[in-house]
């Protein structure tokens, strides 16, 4: 498929209108991430975005078609969409891993021994070995594993457009980080397109390459993520708190020395504090030279 | 929230949500039996009025309370054609032996219009008070039931939980829905056997989640010291206050006037015209309508 573009303009006025005027557009294989501060729409969006509720105005497109109501366009157009829900293991119903995965494969038509690989290749996408696993009864699983589960059986339906609420909400941090790589993982082998819902912004990081911050049902920044995250100010008034990193540069620069406030990875943080340190100690040397 | 059931609770300030829980249960069961005791056109009429005011008075969204009935559409109009076919009487219209009476759909409506008061009754209730008092209520009017060895207190605590717990299920049967919908699953298969399978994958985790929460509830209720329901005191004491009164005075009187306006010879029925007619005229089939009112 070619030239695949999502469109999605989506304005609701809820009865407590959770979202206004809100427009935006996601390219195929685009990475773009939401954040927003509790009851700023998010959920409501991504819901809205998956087909899941109906938009009182405003329409949301995939590929020019809308994506909710009840017929059999539109359930297949939902089918394209994959939307992992907050704390999705409470959706988990069979008696088994490999039926819980299977659940969404199957309402797509799969059968046999494609429904068995599909399953597989899903739970080894979260990082679960499927032949342990699968015949598990999923309630005796540990909470993380749980977690993996429930994903997987998002993953399973092969969505060319994955939505996560809060992917990484309750998960410890290497948990987090684990489940974060394979994600990346994932979108690197293919076109898929992501779309990650967090009001942490450590999450996003990592996973995304566009932001958009909510506040109020209102947009209240966009743009590339770099960007985004190194604008405290708005991120605070949108009830956010900035990066660690960013905060921690911030102070670097305050100080006198020259660093980019954009690098807020980590080990990018750190290696611009070491090089501001190295320039300064220089400079403090040169100085007692001089002197 | 998108949808008002009845049951729900809204949480505003009026008159109506002030009164004593008690008082507010006894009047909602005393205006329940008024169109079974006062079936007359004129009493029906005051009665509706007298609802619509404590409508008015408690602050109750008007479109929502009569968005409530929406619940009971399909039993009123099973119960509405069920008399509307089999009262016998005066045919109106007769095809192939079925017969459509006048008396049937008299009777059908009266029907229609006491459900229609018992929602709305139940509804306005549940608006004004909150599920809490409606078991301190409940608790404080069953009392004297403990004497004879009826755990009232338990009963209460349980019906308080089960109250509460309510809006959390309605959620969490929205959630589930929505995420198996998003995994493919229809719920709009025109086979019916799909649609009742399609129900397992909602019902299951719902029911897994709340054995959880009863777990978790009753872990944070022995926390907090909690050892069976035996002499716990409430934080706000039941009282009747003088609004109490005023407001138990003027029910009674409306409720004396309900039963008695159709009696008076001045407002007397006219024959044939309706329900009154039916009750005036007819004694015998009066009690009948009585009878079969116990759906």
């Amino acid at each position: 498929m070619e030239s695949l573009s999502h469109i999605f303009a989506a304005g609701t006025p809820l009865r407590r209108e959770a979202l206004r005027d809100v427009n935006f557009r996601v390219e195929t294989g685009e990475r773009v991430g939401i954040a927003g501060h509790t009851g700023s729409g998010k959920s409501t969006l991504v819901q809205l975005l998956a087909g899941l509720l109906k938009p009182t105005a405003g329409q949301v497109l995939l590929d020019g078609v809308p994506a909710h109501g009840h017929n059999t366009t539109a359930r297949d157009r939902r089918r394209r969409m994959g939307m992992g829900f907050q704390y999705p293991e409470d959706q988990i119903f069979e008696g088994t891993v490999f039926r819980e995965v299977a659940f969404g494969p199957r309402n797509a038509g799969l059968k046999g021994k494609e429904l068995q690989a599909r399953v597989t290749w899903a739970l080894g996408m979260v990082g679960l070995d499927a032949d342990t696993v699968m015949e598990r009864v999923p309630y005796t699983l540990s909470g993380g594993e749980t977690r993996r589960v429930a994903l997987a059986s998002t993953i399973a339906l092969q969505p060319e457009v994955l939505i996560l609420d809060e992917p990484t909400a309750g998960l410890d941090p290497r948990g987090r980080d684990e489940l974060l790589t394979q994600i990346g993982d994932w979108h690197t082998r293919t076109d898929l397109t992501l779309i990650v819902v967090s009001h942490d912004l450590t999450v996003l990081a990592r996973t995304v390459d566009r932001v958009i911050v909510l506040r109020g049902g209102r947009v209240s920044a966009s743009g590339p993520v770099r960007h985004v995250l190194s604008g405290t100010a708005t991120l605070r008034e949108s009830g956010l708190d900035p990066l660690p990193s960013v905060l921690l540069l911030e102070q670097v620069r305050a100080g006198g020395a020259s660093v980019r406030i954009d690098r807020f990875l980590p080990e990018e943080a750190a290696a611009e504090i070491a090089r501001a340190l190295e320039a300064g100690t220089r400079s403090h040397v040169t100085r007692r030279e001089s002197a | 929230m998108s949808l008002l059931l009845p049951g729900v609770h809204v949480p505003v300030d009026s008159p109506v949500h002030r009164l004593d829980p008690r008082l507010k249960m006894v009047v909602a069961l005393v205006l329940m039996a008024l169109p079974f005791a006062a079936p007359g056109v004129m009493s029906s009429l005051l009665l509706v009025a007298a609802i619509v005011a404590i409508a008015r008075l408690s602050a109750a969204p008007l479109r929502a309370l009569l968005g409530t009935l929406r619940t009971v559409f399909w039993l009123g109009l099973f119960m509405f054609f069920f008399y509307f076919f089999t009262t016998p009487g005066q045919p109106l219209l007769a095809w192939r032996g079925v017969a459509v009476t006048w008396e049937g759909t008299v009777r059908g409506a009266v029907q229609i219009y006491r459900l229609c008061l018992l929602v709305i009754i139940s509804s306005l209730l549940t608006f004004t008070t909150s599920p809490g008092q409606l078991a301190q209520g409940l608790e404080a009017s069953l009392r004297p039931l403990s004497r004879v060895g009826v755990p009232i207190r338990e009963l209460a605590l349980v019906l308080t939980i089960a109250l509460r717990f309510v809006p959390t299920l309605v959620d969490q049967v929205d959630k589930i829905t929505k995420a198996q919908r998003a995994r493919g699953a229809d719920f709009h298969s025109w086979k019916p056997w799909q649609r009742v399978k399609a129900w397992v994958p909602i019902f299951v985790p719902i029911f897994v989640a709340a054995f959880r929460r009863a777990d978790d509830l009753a872990t944070a209720m022995e926390a907090r010291g909690f050892r069976g329901a035996r002499r716990r005191t409430h934080l706000r004491e039941l009282s009747l206050t003088r609004e109490d009164l005023v407001a138990a005075i003027v029910v009674v009187i409306t409720v004396l006037v309900v039963l008695t306006v159709d009696r008076s010879p001045n407002l007397g029925a006219r024959p044939h015209l309706g329900p009154a007619a039916l009750t005036a005229a007819q004694p015998t089939q009066h009690r009948a309508l009585e009878d079969d009112s116990c759906y």
